[in-house]
């Protein structure tokens, strides 16, 4: 397909949403459902400028992105350096990895209750359940791209004598630098899963407490417009990870 | 002996917990012997609580994933026999995939109120994206002399559905749907531990409030078996059913 053709294609697939919302707009105009259920585009819009302008949504904004970042960069390392370590070492692995199988299956969301049996609802709590939810994907990843180092590349480490931690940092980490950058973005999809629900049940500051607030309040306005944020939010984080991992991994693809 | 190495180091930590629990005599609102895990297990078993809490849970979860994935299926083969209209809806996936469900717990509670129907709808949406996605990826990739085969005989549109495409792609289908269910039981229970006071989220939730850590981590103990017990009973069928085939697909 030429650049034309295809440039052609996203012309129209970005038309047919434009029609989608254009549609949502006609349905909250004249199908009857009242407005306080369902806002259209222009009253969401409005709502998104006026929180921002007011700086009130970028604030919001703020704190849950930064929450999930801290939570996220948090158990990024955390899963790297536990991961490298269970990875390294086959005693490690076969003690240890089993287990790790056995909480894996455990909803994330079912550790809120119990952290917060232990820190009560606190801002602190939610940054500990980001931390462990969105360590997983990352952990898990990690043990799996450094205990999957090709066979010969381990024997050149032996002939050339590097020792434990030397194989670690030239030869596994490298190897698992696509697994951990894929665990990596999964686990930050899940860092904003874990900051909404966090703000919903703890009242924090940000996000998910204010679109919760909004519906309880029936203002549907400034519940569409966090909810879009949020979106964006997620759409963004996503595509960023992306191109971060095109940009490291580019050697890879020689 | 595998198994054996695996078991060593839950078991250890299993009974360092119960004998400092023992030793140091603490009376916790946060956290409980396994002893007493056990016994409030057994007691909730017994009394009906984990029962009747897990079947509202898998009733919303399974409802939802059958709304959810059922269209996300139809969906996909829409786009994948269709291709201007993926290349069309393309922009409109990506833009409304990134939501994330647990952000549509508001509008759900705003528009459906608490209960299956709001929780039902959060599980649909949450798993449609997954079946959409694995399953168009299935299509496009169905070897093009089969697309030939249902030409040359002239099927029609439906026949090419049921006797060429559905066959050809039933191994993937079945893991994104097996990959569908695990997310349907995350975002049901989520939703119940955020706000729906219904199912083994919400007992949990209360547990958790009203300070009982045995029957609090018995619950969570409990939820992770659910979950891996669904994913094994799936992953089961899966082996038996497409052998090597299907088993090629997880690796990617």
């Amino acid at each position: 397909m030429s650049i034309t053709t295809r440039a052609l294609w996203l012309t129209g697939s970005i038309a047919v949403t434009a029609l989608l919302v254009l549609s949502w707009q006609l349905i909250a105009n004249y199908s009857g459902i009242p407005p306080v259920f369902l806002p259209g585009p222009d009253r969401a819009w409005s709502a998104l400028v006026t929180g921002f302008s007011g700086g009130e949504l970028a604030q919001l904004t703020g704190a849950t992105v930064q929450r999930m970042i801290y939570g996220w960069v948090l158990a990024s390392l955390a899963g790297i350096a536990v991961g490298a370590v269970i990875g390294s070492s086959r005693v490690a692995r076969e003690y240890i990895a089993p287990m790790l199988e056995i909480v894996r299956p455990v909803p994330v969301s079912a550790f809120m209750p119990v952290v917060m049996a232990f820190l009560g609802l606190t801002g602190t709590m939610v940054l500990v359940v980001i931390a462990i939810g969105s360590i997983w994907p990352v952990l898990l990843a990690t043990v799996h791209g450094v205990s999957s180092v090709e066979p010969r590349l381990v024997e050149v480490s032996q002939s050339l004598r590097l020792g434990r931690f030397k194989t670690l940092w030239k030869i596994a980490l490298p190897n698992a630098q696509a697994d951990i950058l894929a665990g990596m973005r999964i686990g930050l999809t899940v860092a904003l899963i874990l900051a909404v629900i966090g703000e919903m049940l703890t009242s924090e500051n940000g996000l998910g407490w204010s679109i919760l607030q909004a519906a309880r309040a029936y203002r549907s306005a400034d519940l569409f417009a966090g909810v879009i944020v949020l979106g964006v939010i997620g759409l963004v984080s996503n595509l960023a990870l992306q191109s971060i991992e095109r940009y490291v991994l580019r050697w890879k693809r020689r | 002996m595998k198994i054996a190495k695996a078991l060593v180091l839950p078991v250890a930590l299993l009974i360092l917990w119960e004998v400092a629990m023992r030793v140091s005599g603490v009376q916790s609102d946060s956290l409980a012997a396994p002893s007493q895990i056990a016994v409030a297990f057994y007691d909730a078993m017994l009394d009906g609580t984990i029962p009747w809490r897990t079947a509202e849970t898998l009733r919303a979860a399974l409802t939802g994933l059958a709304i959810g994935g059922g269209s996300g299926l139809i969906a996909s083969i829409l786009l994948g026999l269709i291709p201007p209209v993926a290349r069309l809806m393309q922009f409109s996936i990506e833009v409304l995939r990134p939501v994330p469900a647990v952000a549509l717990i508001p509008v759900a509670i705003l528009t459906l109120g608490f209960g299956y129907a709001m929780e039902v709808s959060l599980v649909a949406f949450a798993t449609f994206w997954p079946v959409l996605i694995y399953g168009h990826a299935a299509i496009t990739n169905i070897e093009p002399q089969l697309l030939d085969v249902s030409r040359v005989l002239r099927l029609s549109g439906v026949g090419r559905v049921t006797k060429i495409v559905l066959p050809a792609t039933l191994p993937r289908y079945f893991v994104a749907f097996r990959l569908a269910t695990a997310v349907s039981l995350i975002v049901a229970v989520t939703v119940e531990i955020a706000a729906n006071p219904l199912g083994i989220g919400y007992e949990l939730m209360t547990a958790s409030q009203s300070l009982h850590p045995d029957l609090m981590f018995a619950l969570v103990l409990w939820i992770g078996l659910v979950g891996w017990g669904l994913n094994g009973v799936l992953l089961f069928a899966q082996r038996r059913l497409f052998g090597p085939a299907g088993m090629a697909e997880i690796a990617r």
